[in-house]
């Protein structure tokens, strides 16, 4: 379907909704911090100073622009279109997720809360949140389920020496979900002084809206990038999807390329057929959680269902509803990749390239490895390189039976 | 008029306020759910608020996710706690019943198949913590159409635009929640609430219950002085967690809890 910038404009709606999803599900004692946050941001977002300050912090502090690099024996090795790699693992803290810190972080401060929280699953957007944090100033607490403390061992201890406190979540599956139950129970007790840094395009109203707003500086300069480096537009992009920040940051604004097709990975983990994975809009269907209405892994009785993913930033029951949306009107497509797959792509890369991914990339990589076959030589993807793999290694040591 | 409000009116008349007991449906067991309402409204209950458990209650401290731990362990799903109201009624058609809980189990039954069923098994209210008013439109109608009131949430951060705006969609009882922060939190500041029921019952134009933080007599005196009614919540789930093994002795333990608050309560009558 063709999409206008005119039409794209009016989504979210002013109640935050993407067609039948997002929208803002919480409980009173947080709507008026949410429609405070709301009507500040919609005001900064038009402010010069604000966006100056923000684009400078990406220039400067970040190391953007993040290169857009041509990955010519990666492309040889899949044997079909030129496989074009965006380097989101090169900007400071070794993720993507910095670029959303670094602005709402900004908000924060406009709005004068002087403690932050986070969720967080692989540890990129805790170590990010701490990053800014410390730069700043400010108190930082982030919440990790205590699996994920567990097998992101490396970014617990990063967080901890840029001086945030971690707290595990041991409720629930201890993964991401129950993290981000806590932080919202956190929020709810301490509304008045903290403001919460939620870092992925999920939530209530208006962080998917914010998030991805941040975060469209990746395909901001995707775009750019690939018209001056190889004299167009791409044919495909692919990134991985948990929430999906990464995604709707690369995808945003290609949306009205009609000839852009768009790939979002999730996680399959042992293989949807047997339930045990991460995929919701692969696998699931639409319900409430988190603030807002989505793609959600339920049972039949509308319970959260456990997910798994060998990657603990995709090891997440729900996605950003803008996907939901984007799938529903077809504009992109939403496929999987399983655990192995994704390992196998984290080896494949590493070797063939130098570039050692996350395990969430990995998907990305993953998938693309199998549609650059499927297409021509002189066509070409860009795959987003969302974030550096040194935080898994004890993970995959581990599957090899290495001990560190 | 509903039975929440003929209940309300009733005690509004008697000078005497309301004591609202909730519990989690399913904890320790399903199978003790309907028998445990009945104690309570023994013990002086005059609505039950029970609670629909839910894999990821965001606005709960500890004793209420543990308690739907629990009832989820057990496999309790919507359409049994319709079954245990309907089982219930079937010797109790004067206590009100008012399900609490979070949207996605009514969502996953759909808004119209809930609302037939928890009319027929003769709910009375439905509160849904994760749903304000903005996003109400699709489901408090169909409450309506079945004459079940739909309570809603006002907190310490609601301005007096949201609490008229609020006060419109709700009906039975607005729900206050005493204190920024999950059940079962800290000892509230009983003059900070005061002051802010006062304000609120001459915006809100309907009876107002207090919840979050009420684990006493005497707490829910001070609470009672200045509202319509007391929710009580964590003190009897945790007084449950503890005695789960025991059903006669969770009995006396909760009825133990609850006739010092009725009485301590219905002293307030002059």
């Amino acid at each position: 379907m063709k999409l206008t910038e005119e039409y794209l404009s009016t989504f979210p709606d002013a109640r935050g909704h993407f067609g039948e999803y997002g929208g803002r599900f919480v409980s009173e004692t947080l709507m008026d911090s949410l429609l405070r946050l709301e009507q500040e941001y919609f005001r900064l977002k038009q402010d010069p100073e604000f966006q100056a300050t923000f684009d400078k912090d990406l220039a400067d502090y970040v190391g953007r622009p993040s290169p857009l690099y041509h990955a010519e024996r990666l492309s040889a090795y899949a044997g079909g279109a030129q496989i074009w790699l965006k380097r989101e693992d090169l900007n400071h803290t070794g993720s993507h997720k910095v670029n959303n810190t670094i602005g709402q972080v900004l908000l924060a401060n406009f709005l004068g809360k002087k403690r932050i929280i986070a969720e967080t699953g692989a540890g990129q957007h805790g170590v990010a949140t701490a990053t800014v944090c410390a730069r700043l100033g400010l108190e930082c607490h982030v919440f990790m389920g205590a699996e994920d403390v567990q097998r992101q061992a490396l970014n617990v201890f990063r967080m901890k020496l840029l001086g945030a406190q971690v707290h595990a979540v041991e409720s629930g599956t201890r993964t991401l979900k129950d993290a981000m139950n806590d932080a919202m129970r956190d929020w709810v007790t301490n509304v008045d002084d903290t403001f919460y840094i939620i870092g992925t395009v999920a939530g209530p109203h208006p962080y998917p809206l914010l998030v991805r707003d941040f975060q469209s500086v990746i395909g901001r300069e995707a775009r750019e990038q690939s018209l001056r480096q190889a004299g167009k537009l791409p044919d495909a992009l692919v990134a991985c999807v948990g929430g999906g920040s990464n995604a709707i940051g690369l995808f945003y604004p290609f949306l009205t390329d009609e000839s852009v097709a768009l790939y979002g990975v999730e996680a399959g983990g042992l293989g949807i057929e047997t339930g045990q994975h991460a995929a919701p809009l692969n696998a699931g269907r639409p319900g409430v959680l988190h603030g807002n209405r989505t793609y959600l892994m339920e049972d039949e009785n509308g319970q959260i269902a456990a997910t798994h993913s060998v990657s603990a930033g995709l090891d997440y029951p729900g996605v950003g509803p803008e996907h939901s949306w984007l799938k529903d009107i077809g504009r992109a497509h939403y496929v999987s990749v399983t655990d192995e797959e994704a390992l196998d792509a984290f080896r494949k890369l590493t070797r063939i390239e130098g570039i050692m991914p996350a395990l969430e990339t990995a998907h990305g990589v993953a998938y693309g490895l199998k549609l650059a076959a499927s297409m021509d030589k002189d066509q070409m993807i860009i795959i987003n390189v969302s974030g550096r793999g040194d935080k898994d290694i004890h993970t995959i040591a581990k599957i090899d039976g290495i001990e560190l | 008029m509903s039975r929440i409000e003929s209940v309300m009116r009733n005690l509004r008349g008697q000078g005497r306020k309301a004591l609202i007991p909730y519990i989690t449906a399913g904890d320790p067991g399903p199978d003790q759910t309907v028998s445990l309402m009945h104690t309570l409204v023994e013990a002086g209950a005059d609505i039950i608020e029970l609670g629909v458990p839910f894999s990821d209650p965001m606005a709960d401290g500890p004793v209420i996710q543990l308690a739907c731990e629990r009832a989820l362990k057990h496999g309790t799903s919507l359409r049994n706690v319709l079954d245990m109201v309907k089982a219930f009624r079937s010797t109790d058609d004067r206590t009100p019943v008012v399900l609490m809980g979070y949207l996605n189990p009514m969502e996953a039954m759909g808004y119209e198949a809930f609302a037939d069923a928890a009319s027929a098994a003769g709910v009375d209210g439905v509160l849904t913590v994760d749903l304000p008013p903005e996003e109400a439109e699709l489901v408090v109608p169909l409450f309506k159409a079945r004459g079940l009131d739909a309570i809603f949430l006002l907190a310490p951060t609601t301005t007096d635009d949201r609490i008229k705006a609020i006060s419109q969609h709700c009906s039975g009882y607005v729900y206050y929640v005493s204190l920024k922060g999950v059940t079962g939190s800290a000892a509230i500041n009983v003059d900070e609430v005061a002051r802010k029921v006062r304000h609120i019952s001459t915006l809100a134009g309907l009876p107002v219950g207090v919840g979050f933080g009420i684990r006493d007599a005497q707490t829910a005196a001070a609470v009672g002085k200045v509202s319509d009614g007391v929710i009580v919540g964590s003190v009897l789930v945790d007084t449950i967690s503890k005695h789960q093994a025991d059903a006669e002795g969770l009995k006396r333990a909760l009825t133990g809890l609850l006739r010092p608050m009725r009485e301590a309560l219905d002293g307030l009558a002059s």
